[in-house]
């Protein structure tokens, strides 16, 4: 299991959501939580964008996929790292799971619109680094980096 | 953000200072200061969700008044769709358009015939043009100006098209200055407007450098002179009528999807529903819709807080309208539309900026250190959100504090604690003084319980 990143360094900055159980409500209020605190520390629209993105993403999978975890926002030196750490029943094969399309969502999920294999995907493109970890049976532990300096797409002239 | 002027203010005379607007500002862009409410106005997105909500009627939208049709050689009046909804079905457009000419204006324009050719142009440009999923419409300025504060991102996906108002005023000086020969800029258009966003769209456009509209009236400023008109009125030769259904349904919620005739739409009315939906959009959903039709009121325009009628009384009597209108002939051949569409003359022209006036601190390190002491204090206040501090929360309150507009004795509970504490100390005190003299002049503690035991 990955070493939790901010033993190293003194966190400057933290969020810390517990996600329960079928709480499908909770991934979209940590991720509107998390985009206020940062839009208040000022970072970037882009920054702020992705983090959202991957806090909203990480909470769903913990919602759909695992029992119960949490999700941390820490803000370490020039980084936001969003952290995940669940107990469930792991993911078995992480760079299957992280092909696009790839999904193991059920039936009744799929049906409420989640389950098209998009998330830890969409989570990649949104981070500068993302590491998961996983132990059948036990959880899964996702750490998600993202650089605040991280570039601004181009405005669109239009 | 300084010259940020707002068409949404107080009238100090009549506020109590209760926190009703506090709590309701869906941007939290009110406080109540020395027993008066107070708009920040970076803040303020002009919604009039307070104005809605004051039952002391404190709340105010600056806009102009009939005295200013003086000031120009040539007035035109510009009702928005919306206004129709304030009278019932007998009453046709017709009648109340030719009202207008009564309150003393020299020709009166239908919104809802510009807003028809801004369907035709927005169903063009979703037509040809490569865009980000979904197109969100720059209807509504309130909705911009919350996309600004909140959702910087998503401001590449507003159309780059004027809205119905700014098109209104445009044909209808111009066609005036030609008929007329008055010079253009002695024209003056006069837009009737269901909220005071326009107000401030007006003043300070987002899309374009300069509005074409000279004066916003509410519509509840001319309501009560235009119906004594509309009773006076006999039968009108005169045909002034030119909007079909197409325009007038821009009017309530789902009109303006309808008019551009797009599959794929979406349609949403009040702040709280545009968050979420703009929530969404950010994360790269709903991106199977092509046009995001989004308006800061419930209902839409016809619930804009200058309307009289209730947004659903109103949005009935509209759509009785609309169906009264529906099968007559547009007034611009579909010729006419695609010269106006090919001729670009309709696309905003400035690039509308992000405000990002949330943050803390222009240093990321200092807002980082102003956030924790945020979070220090938010600690130390009871969480009970009552609003007695003039902020609309505790967290809020604790923002206050950083940002040296506020004390935590502001907090009641707070300042009962402080009570407490002085008035311990100070008892402590009392007993303490006096007791190296009590020896010399015998009035001790153990002495009173003496006397009066005695
Ligand atoms: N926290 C987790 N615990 C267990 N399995 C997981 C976890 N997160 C992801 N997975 C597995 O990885 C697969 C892919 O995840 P991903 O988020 O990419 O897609 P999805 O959640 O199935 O669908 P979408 O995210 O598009 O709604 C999941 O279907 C699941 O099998
Ligand atoms: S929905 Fe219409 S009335 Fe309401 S603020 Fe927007 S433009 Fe004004
Ligand atoms: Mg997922």
């Amino acid at each position: 299991m990955i070493e939790p990143c901010v033993s190293s360094a003194e966190p400057r900055f933290q969020l810390d959501y517990p996600i329960n159980e079928s709480d499908f409500l909770a991934a979209g209020e940590s991720a509107s939580k998390t985009k206020k605190a940062l839009q208040q520390l000022g970072l970037k629209p882009e920054v702020v964008k992705n983090s959202a993105i991957i806090v909203y993403e990480a909470a769903m999978n913990i919602v759909i996929h695992a029992t119960s975890g949490r999700l941390k926002v820490i803000i370490v030196r020039d980084e936001v790292v969003i952290r995940a750490e669940d107990t469930g029943p792991g993911i078995p094969d992480i760079e299957l799971a992280m092909q696009e399309g790839y999904s193991t969502a059920p039936h009744e999920i799929r049906e409420m619109g989640f389950g098209a294999g998009m998330g830890l995907a969409n989570m990649k493109h949104c981070s500068d680094e993302l590491i998961v970890e996983s132990e059948p049976g036990v959880g899964t532990i996702l750490e998600a980096r993202i650089h605040l300096g991280q570039k601004e797409s181009p405005r669109e002239i239009r | 953000m300084s010259g940020y002027v707002h068409s949404v203010t107080l009238d100090r005379e009549k506020c109590q200072g209760c926190t009703n607007c506090i709590k309701r500002c869906p941007v939290e862009a009110i406080r109540v200061h020395d027993g008066k409410a107070k708009i920040i106005e970076e803040r303020c997105i002009d919604c009039g969700e307070c104005i809605r909500c004051c039952q002391n009627h404190a709340k105010i939208a600056v806009t102009d008044t009939l005295e200013r049709i003086s000031e120009f050689d040539y007035t035109i009046a510009l009702p928005a769709p919306s206004f129709f909804g304030q009278f019932r079905e007998e009453k046709d457009i017709n009648k109340i358009l030719h009202a207008f000419l009564l309150l003393g204006f020299d020709e009166v324009f239908e919104v809802a015939l510009a807003a028809e050719v801004v369907s035709y142009v927005v169903s063009q440009y979703l037509a040809t043009n490569e865009y980000k999923r979904p197109l969100i419409s720059s209807a509504c300025p309130a909705i911009l100006r919350l996309l600004q504060m909140r959702f910087p991102d998503l401001l590449k996906q507003v159309a780059p098209i004027l809205t119905p108002m700014e098109v209104a005023a445009r044909l209808a000086k111009e066609g005036a200055a030609q008929k007329t020969g008055i010079p253009y800029d002695r024209i003056g258009a006069f837009f009737i407007s269901p909220c005071p966003a326009k107000v401030t769209e007006v003043r300070q456009p987002l899309q374009i450098k300069k509005s074409a509209v000279d004066a916003v009236i509410g519509a509840s400023t001319v309501y009560r002179d235009l119906v004594k008109q509309l009773s006076k009125l006999k039968g009108q030769d005169i045909v002034l009528q030119r909007a079909t259904s197409r325009g007038i349904g821009w009017g309530y919620l789902t009109g303006e999807s309808r008019a551009i005739g797009t599959p794929s739409t979406l349609s949403t009315g009040g702040i709280q529903n545009a968050i979420d939906i703009f929530e969404e959009i950010e994360r790269g959903e709903l991106q199977d819709i092509d046009f995001l039709e989004v308006q800061a009121c419930t209902g839409g325009c016809v619930g804009g807080p200058l309307n009289i009628k209730n947004v659903f009384v109103a949005r009935v009597n509209l759509k009785n309208m609309v169906t009264k209108y529906k099968t007559k002939d547009p007034y611009f051949s579909e010729d006419q539309l695609r010269k106006f569409d090919e001729e670009d003359q309709f696309r905003s022209t400035e690039v509308v900026e992000p405000r990002p006036i949330m943050a803390l601190d222009d240093d990321v390190s200092k807002a980082l250190v102003k956030m924790e002491r945020i979070d220090a204090i938010a600690a130390t206040l009871p969480g009970l959100d009552c609003g007695a501090c003039g902020a609309p929360n505790c967290h809020a309150l604790a923002e206050d504090i950083i940002r040296g507009v506020a004390f935590d004795t502001d907090c009641v509970i707070k300042l009962r604690e402080r009570v407490k504490t002085l008035a311990e100390e100070i008892l402590d005190l009392a007993r303490k003084l006096p007791q190296t003299m009590a020896d010399q002049k015998g009035t001790g503690h153990g002495q009173e319980e003496d006397i009066s035991s005695a």
